[in-house]
């Protein structure tokens, strides 16, 4: 026996572990099931672990105290050797994680896997999707910029829709009446004790579920589930066409975790740690607050929905998604695996996948919002210019010193709030515009008490410019004609 | 054999209600510590009146961002205990005080005094001189600070973060302005 066999067996006879060992390693899956697409959840749990280590190493510079937090921040990107780099794998890492629980969970509801007798794996499936977001949100405030503090203002204000205990719940969110130095420790503790805590635990009974219950067959079209019959079926299927977890399926999962891996160190080396953005001091007010890539969906759609929908949206939205992902194994729970059978399941997961992708991808580019610096940093186009009036010249100035720029974009450049304008004469005419500028409406506002008569007179006629040069304004037809029988009512006096 | 079984289940029971009375005994601080931030917010503190200096420094007709410190400061805030707000003088010792958080979702508007606006970064909300709502998504005006003019000196009610539920929320509330 060498050296190593008697250690091993020292601690083998302390431990009395090897017959566990041997049945996780050893058990029986579906030799289908050993498939390149069973590789997600094992995957994310990787990230999880690679999040955890390097989250233990940030700790050990960070400091989570409001008023050290950027600070600490900026000596991890500048000060530490390669402190940049632990940085930029966590960031990174969180990323990859959101987006492999999210595939994850597509694939299993997909193929089926959350119906009997695997409705309790799902279920905290569900929560562990819920607790990675929990980890995503409060690791954004960790990082402790103008970013943070303003998406804190945001989640306050969403609480403050709770009706009758709204300030209590703000109050509560951030451990006093304002954010504050209590703001940033309650959600360090959130986000290194609390829920990776029940992180832990929920993904330990998560795994310890897959191995008792057995990894989902692949499904088959017309392999009903039934409650009665579905163990033992099963049960043969395993000792019929099985093949051990270890070698034959592991592989794959070793394989593709590894490459994620690879993939995030390689985005932390190439595109580096996120920010800390500016200092965490609410009086610079000049700032564009935006929440990180996978809470954009979110950004986006409170900038879309109508004022008297966003209270019901924001507060009964999530229950009802929620209920329904919980109660979903329970009214699904039998019946048919394969997705090629299962169309309404199909269209729900495309319908939602293109939603948050529309979504996310406006938020890329934000339409909605004003851009704070157009009126002063964007030029006016010179073919707008050449050969106009001193009036209309002065009417371009009031358009840009009036902040119209920030919401209407011309010649490419300019907010998208509003309208683009470089056509604008085509379709109001002269009277329409002078109207929608001092009264506004449309959501624009009104610019009647900012505006005194000679400047709107000068705006108009600039906007009156803006027309393609072979396509005339906008005439009200109604005066042309009025216009017309005037001439011919003069003419036909002088006969 | 019987009476020594029951009597040591007997004693199980008893440890298990002992330890339930220790788990209430520490469960109570524990509750009262966690809803410390309601509590404490039922004191008050925060509420009282603060120092935004002297009326001079607020021309009349003018909108300005003016600075205090937040009236429950701690040593670790930090950048954060120093609150912003926009003032408007009106005329003489008629003020407004606003909030510099949106009344959609809080973001920092900012004043453009050559057209008379707050606009907000986040999604658009736009808000009149008198901080009545213009347009966009806001489901009101900006949120105005209780204010009051002594020796001199403008004061303010600004140590909570506005929201929609907060008290801050009862003035100005249901002026939309005119909306086109």
């Amino acid at each position: 026996m060498s050296r190593l066999a008697k250690i091993g067996d020292w601690f083998e006879q302390r431990l009395k572990i090897a017959p566990v060992v041997e049945e996780t390693m050893g058990h029986r899956v579906p030799s289908q099931s050993a498939s390149w697409f069973y590789v997600f959840g094992s995957a994310a749990f990787t990230v999880l672990l690679v999040q955890i280590f390097t989250g233990i190493m940030l700790a050990l510079i960070y400091v989570p105290s409001a008023g050290q937090a950027w600070q600490s921040l900026q000596y991890l990107n500048h000060g530490v050797t390669l402190g940049w780099y632990l940085r930029a794998v966590h960031g990174w890492g969180s990323n990859f994680m959101v987006a492999l629980v999210l595939i994850h969970m597509v694939q299993v509801a997909l193929f089926g896997a959350y119906k009997f007798p695997r409705e309790l794996t799902w279920i905290i499936g569900v929560f562990l999707l819920l607790m990675t977001l929990g980890m995503a949100f409060t690791g954004q405030v960790m990082r402790f910029d103008q970013d943070a503090y303003w998406g804190l203002g945001i989640g306050a204000s969403i609480c403050g829709r709770v009706p009758f205990i709204g300030a209590k719940v703000v109050h509560l969110l951030l451990g006093g009446p304002i954010i504050a130095g209590d703001t940033l420790s309650r959600f360090f503790a959130f986000h290194v004790f609390v829920i990776p805590g029940l992180l832990i635990a929920f993904v330990s009974v998560h795994l310890l579920m897959v191995l008792k219950l057995g990894i989902n067959d692949w499904p088959m079209p017309g392999r009903l589930v039934h409650r009665s019959s579905y163990v033992k079926e099963y049960e043969e299927l395993t000792k019929k066409d099985g093949v051990p977890f270890v070698p034959d399926a592991v592989w794959k999962d070793m394989i593709f975790a590894s490459a994620v891996i690879g993939c995030v160190l390689v985005c932390a080396a190439v595109y580096g740690p996120y920010g800390p953005s500016g200092i965490p001091d609410p009086t610079i007010v000049q700032t564009v607050p935006k929440p990180d890539f996978f809470f954009q969906w979110l950004y986006a759609l409170l900038a879309f929905l109508p004022p008297q929908m966003e209270t019901p949206a924001l507060l009964i939205g999530p229950v009802v998604i929620l209920a329904w992902l919980i109660l979903l194994p329970f009214f699904a729970g039998e019946g048919e695996k394969s997705w090629k059978r299962r169309p309404i399941a199909v269209v729900i997961i495309l319908l939602a996948a293109v939603t948050l992708g529309t979504l996310t991808h406006l938020a890329s580019y934000t339409p909605w919002s004003p851009i704070m610096d157009a009126w002063s940093g964007d030029p006016v186009p010179v073919q707008y210019l050449n050969g106009r009036t001193p009036l209309e010249r002065q009417g371009a100035a009031i358009f840009q010193e009036k902040q119209c720029r920030n919401c209407h974009s011309i010649g490419g450049t300019g907010g998208m709030r509003g309208p683009s304008l470089d056509s604008v004469a085509v379709r109001k005419t002269h009277a329409q515009l002078v109207r929608q500028v001092v009264q506004g409406g449309g959501n624009m506002p009104a610019y009647g008490k900012n505006l005194n008569p000679a400047e709107v007179a000068a705006l108009v006629s600039f906007l009156d410019t803006l027309h393609p040069p072979n396509q005339l304004g906008a005439r009200d037809a109604a005066a042309q004609i009025s216009d017309e029988s005037d001439h011919f009512a003069t003419g036909s006096g002088k006969q | 054999m019987s009476d020594d079984v029951s009597r040591r289940q007997f004693f199980v029971k008893v440890g298990v209600v002992l330890n339930g009375l220790a788990a209430v005994v520490l469960a109570t601080p524990v509750i009262g510590y966690l809803l410390a931030p309601i509590l404490r917010a039922e004191g008050g503190q925060y509420r009282k009146w603060i120092d935004l200096g002297e009326l001079d420094e607020f021309p009349e007709g003018q909108t300005r961002l003016a600075k205090y410190k937040n009236p429950i400061s701690n040593a670790w805030d930090g950048d954060t205990d120093e609150i912003p707000c926009w003032v408007r003088r009106a005329q003489g010792e008629t003020f407004q005080v606003f909030a510099v958080n949106c009344a959609h979702l809080g973001c920092p508007v900012r004043w453009f005094p050559q057209s008379g606006l707050f606009m907000c970064p986040c999604h658009g909300g736009v808000y009149y001189r008198d901080g009545s709502r213009a347009s966009g998504p806001p489901p009101r005006g900006l949120f105005e600070y209780p204010y009051k003019v002594e020796g001199g000196h403008l004061m303010i009610k600004g140590g909570e973060l506005p929201t929609l539920a907060s008290p801050s929320a009862s003035l100005n509330k249901g002026s939309t302005g005119c909306q086109g």
